[in-house]
């Protein structure tokens, strides 16, 4: 079993989501290049945060055009788990496999803060091992991670349970005071409606070790790891 | 059409006709207009530190974790054990953030980070020193100060975020003093294998030298030039002089760098930052011992028609000088095409010692490197002792309710919570910010390395104004504290000598005094001065900037146990101050805020008692009993009481009796806020659990050291009992002032 990590120039947090796979995880990861036109012998793919093509034109926007994209599109349609993180989530926004857009936060302002989150749905390879309902605590770090869609994808999303995870304030509940960037229904990831493609602005790659403060991002990367295993068993 | 040289022209580029003369007794001949340019920025005060050299000579440099000195590179390197070592380097964009913030700030984190992967080292994290006039209040200065602060913060964010290297803390400071001229120090830590550091020297004769990153503009022309002058109202029109920075283009130089270091095929290495081009081909070559020749065709350019002068001078930014092995030119190709970077061999390494710049063929500069690049002229400037600072008595001031004063201290933005400012940098990419902004010094786990480093940045403008050389010596001993007070033991340190005018002899002595203060104490606190950055000619129509040494210090913590936090913990935990209540007020804080004094005399530092305290509270880190130790600086010990209950996720009251303490004689004849509120030096508060205080009272008596009980940690409010009765501030009072100062100032809008 092999994770890809794909670099585009500008990502950021390639080597932080490298090391929670490998020092983490203890699992086998490597890069791959932005330039590559295959993801032959992968398993799996991490797109990282941070500003792929200096975030030039829009986030995540011409990264969708890279050739190693082409690739990791095509084996997000047939099945092959795909996980974006801030820019990463950008990126899929932008190239179909995830509807709606990140937009400017609320307050124009680049946040960097501890959120909490609610898992609402467990059937996807990230979150199998969490109960619905679980609290998790990461860091986000981002300008434009507020989620934006029109009412109706919305309403699609929210039924299809495509809303995977929604900021909430301690006590669980998704109220505006919990929702740092204005973001719509409080979300803050989303699978497509296969579930093998998922998207999520706050960063479980800087909440895998007990020194940051929290260990919750661990348990998305372990459920990655036991679906390709349950997978290949 | 190339001007002529006139005495005129000399004085434009800020040379004095004596060193005219001696550029002319050099060459042995007059210089061209571009080696006229050539010499105005390798000599401004920017590259030669011509009126201060002597002063730094001062430092001690050398100790036995150090590997490069100060001097010797672009950033000092100091060995932080198993074969690791960590590259750290501040330096200021003071001027350029003056007349456009966002770009200033900008650029000066992006030129630090240079520095430091200069050197081989791969950048891990910033801090930043920063100083503005007041943010409050509906008037012209406070509107543009306000404008500073959300230009530069922005800027900072910027590429700090962008290139991926997070923000881990710093400090900043408001007063009135520094009304049109801000300071912006950025501090960049980087971490690299002993054994690999890297080299700014041209070495190799017939070596190719090749340019490598963004193409050569306009922007930035002469910038060194720019910051060795006052600041004045024309200075806007010097706009064209701050640089533009590219933090996509600065991540990917980084990268590309780092991967072709490695590569060992780079003989040396040197970042084109203040004076660009000429200063990278110059010093390269006069570290070598070499000679630099390079083609100014070869140079990649973003703009058509610009002259020598102006390739020359330019300041754009993400550029480097690479010196690369003989036959190991294909890897340069490799490793930039694959990062989509520019790149172009320019010249080669030569043997007789000339910077040589070939115009269309000929040679339009050929300047012995090595005169160039170190032989600046070397002044002693005149000092002249000012006035003696305004002493105060204390029985002259009113007496003012403390409990009022402690709110109005916490609001004040030099200790109200930064969050607004933190929450825009991004601290937790790398996953290693144990200790986030906030704390008495920030923690970063290295995971490279395995290391666990504590960095601090510290100054107090107002010791350095009324006594500079006590102020320096304090700006190194709280650095050394906060580090201590992380659990951390101190290691080295890089300074910002921030300034006005070295003619004007009353700025030159505050300076001598502030360098022999800081030489001092790094020689007390065994911390050598690795590198640093000398900023002066801060001065706007307004007046000079208070003196402001400031002082970056990295620390290392030997065990991640020890990481220790300024915030109490855990309720019923004992509340100890270690060092006695104290009674210097002058040059307090308070002062300032409640009396609109900048006078009296600062507090005196005893190296000994400093000394002796630090040890005493590393043994106790050591021992595990310290849940939390913050030390009294600004606002003296309330405030200090007031963050520890404060600066946690989670908000945790105290409850502290000042009457009847045993081993505080002098306190019985001493007034409530003098206690309160001073700032003597050598202080620490500390919490440990009930059953482990028996234990600090026995190694504070045996250690000879001042010990107060103060009381415990716990309920929801600030009490502090003292024989004039008790005063009392709910949490909630204390964190609303403390906590959104700074963020309501900033928020309200400035058309």
């Amino acid at each position: 079993m092999k994770i890809a990590v794909v670099r585009f120039p500008g990502s950021n947090c390639d080597q932080d989501c490298l090391r929670a796979l490998t020092d983490g995880l203890g699992v086998k990861a490597e890069y791959v290049w932005h330039k590559e036109t295959s993801i032959a012998g992968f398993d799996a793919v991490i797109l990282p945060g941070g500003f792929s093509y200096g975030d030039y034109l829009r986030c995540g926007a011409i990264a969708a055009f890279s050739p190693v994209m082409q690739s990791v599109i095509k084996a997000a349609n047939s099945g092959m788990p795909v996980f974006g993180i801030c820019n990463g989530f950008q990126i899929l926004c932008e190239t179909g496999l995830l509807r709606g857009a990140l937009i400017r936060n609320r307050s124009l302002l680049f946040l960097c803060q501890p959120v909490c989150l609610k898992l609402e749905n467990n059937r996807t390879p990230f979150t199998r091992l969490s109960d619905e309902g679980a609290i998790f605590r990461m860091p986000i770090a981002h300008g434009e991670g507020a989620y934006y869609a029109d009412e109706q994808t919305l309403e699609e999303l929210e039924e299809g349970g495509q809303v995977v995870f929604r900021y909430v304030n301690e006590d669980g509940q998704p109220t505006s005071e919990a929702n740092p960037n204005g973001s719509r229904n409080n979300i803050a990831g989303i699978c497509n409606p296969a579930g093998n493609v998922l998207g999520l602005m706050p960063h479980p790659d800087r909440s895998w070790d007990h020194r940051l403060g929290s260990e919750d991002g661990l348990q998305l990367f372990k459920s990655l790891v036991e679906t390709l295993l349950s997978v290949a068993a | 059409m190339t001007p002529i040289i006139t005495p005129e022209l000399v004085r434009q580029h800020g040379l004095s006709e004596e060193e005219f003369e001696r550029i002319k007794a050099l060459l042995g001949r007059e210089p061209n207009f571009t080696e006229l340019g050539v010499f105005s920025v390798m000599w401004s005060e920017h590259c030669s530190y011509k009126n201060t050299r002597r002063e730094l000579r001062k430092f001690p440099t050398t100790g036995s974790r150090v590997l490069v000195k100060a001097g010797e590179e672009n950033a000092g390197v100091i060995d932080i054990g198993d074969g690791w070592a960590v590259a750290f380097k501040m330096e200021s964009h003071n001027h350029p953030s003056a007349v456009e913030p966002f770009q200033g700030a900008a650029t000066g984190v992006g030129g630090i980070i240079r520095d430091i992967f200069t050197m081989g080292a791969r950048p891990v994290f910033l801090m930043n020193s920063l100083r503005f006039g007041p943010i409050h209040g509906d008037n012209d200065a406070a509107r543009k100060n306000r404008k500073l602060v959300r230009g530069v913060v922005a800027g900072i964010a910027h590429y700090g975020n962008c290139i991926g290297v997070p923000t881990i803390g710093g400090e900043i400071s408001f007063d009135d003093s520094y009304n049109g001229n801000p300071l912006v120090n950025v501090l960049c830590l980087g971490v690299l294998k002993k054994a690999e550091i890297a080299r700014g020297a041209a070495s190799g004769v017939g070596n190719a030298v090749f340019y490598v990153g963004s193409e050569t503009g306009r922007d930035g022309l002469a910038g060194a030039a720019f910051a060795s002058r006052d600041l004045t109202e024309e200075s806007k029109a010097d706009r064209p002089a701050v640089q533009v920075g590219d933090p996509f283009r600065g991540k990917l130089l980084l990268e590309a760098c780092l991967e072709l270091l490695q590569s060992g095929a780079v003989a040396g290495i040197q970042d084109m930052g203040a004076a660009g081009l000429t200063c990278s081909t110059c010093e390269t070559a006069s570290r070598g011992g070499t000679g630099v020749q390079i083609d100014l065709a070869l140079v990649p350019k973003r703009e058509t028609g610009m002259s020598p002068y102006e390739i020359l001078l330019s300041e754009s930014q993400e550029r480097m000088l690479i010196i690369v092995r003989s036959g190991e030119e294909e890897r340069v190709k490799e490793v930039f095409e694959k990062w989509d970077l520019p790149y172009a061999k320019v010249g080669i390494v030569t043997e007789d010692g000339f910077m040589r710049v070939l115009n269309d063929g000929s040679a339009e500069v050929e300047i012995p490197a090595k005169q160039l690049a170190d032989d600046a002229p070397v002044y002693e400037r005149e000092v002249a002792i000012p006035a003696a600072p305004e002493t105060i008595a204390v029985s002259d001031l009113a007496f003012h309710d403390p409990k009022d004063s402690l709110i109005k201290l916490l609001a004040h933005p030099t200790v109200a919570s930064k969050n607004w400012v933190f929450r825009q940098y991004d601290h937790t990419v790398r996953a290693g910010a144990v200790v986030p902004p906030g704390s008495d010094a920030a923690v970063f786990y290295v995971r490279e390395a395995d290391k666990f480093l504590a960095a601090t940045t510290d100054c107090n403008h107002l010791y350095c104004r009324l006594d500079p050389r006590e102020g320096a010596k304090i700006a190194v001993a709280e650095a050394a504290r906060n580090l201590t007070c992380s659990g951390a033991i101190p290691l080295a340190v890089t300074d910002n000598l921030n300034f006005g005018n070295p003619y004007r002899p009353e700025n030159f002595w505050q300076l001598r005094e502030a360098v022999e203060g800081l030489a001092e104490a790094c020689r007390r606190f065994e911390t050598p001065v690795t590198g640093g950055n000398v900023s002066l000619y801060n001065e706007s129509p307004q007046g000079t900037i208070d003196p402001t040494p400031t002082v970056g210090m990295i620390g290392l913590i030997e065990d991640e146990r020890w990481t220790t936090r300024q915030y109490f913990q855990i309720q019923g935990d004992v509340i100890f101050l270690i060092g006695g209540v104290g009674d210097e007020i002058g040059g307090s804080l308070y002062l300032k805020t409640i009396y609109g004094k900048k006078a009296g005399l600062p507090p005196r530092l005893n190296f000994d008692r400093e000394l002796a305290v630090q040890k005493f509270l590393r043994g106790l880190i050591r021992k595990g009993v310290v849940k939390s130790a913050h030390d009294c600086s600004e606002g003296g010990l309330a405030v200090a009481l007031a963050e520890c209950c404060m600066s946690g996720a989670e908000k945790i009251g105290a409850q502290i009796r000042l009457s009847g303490m045993s081993g505080s004689s002098s306190l019985a004849n001493q007034r409530l806020d003098v206690s309160l509120f001073n700032e003597s030096q050598s202080r620490i508060v500390v919490s440990v659990p009930s059953q482990e205080s028996e234990l600090v009272h026995q190694d504070a008596a045996q250690a000879g050291i001042e010990l107060i009980r103060l009381g415990s940690v716990g309920g929801s409010e600030l009490t502090i009992e003292s024989s004039d009765g008790t005063l009392s501030w709910p949490l909630d009072q204390l964190h609303e002032a403390w906590y959104s100062s700074i963020a309501l100032a900033l928020s309200q809008q400035d058309l």
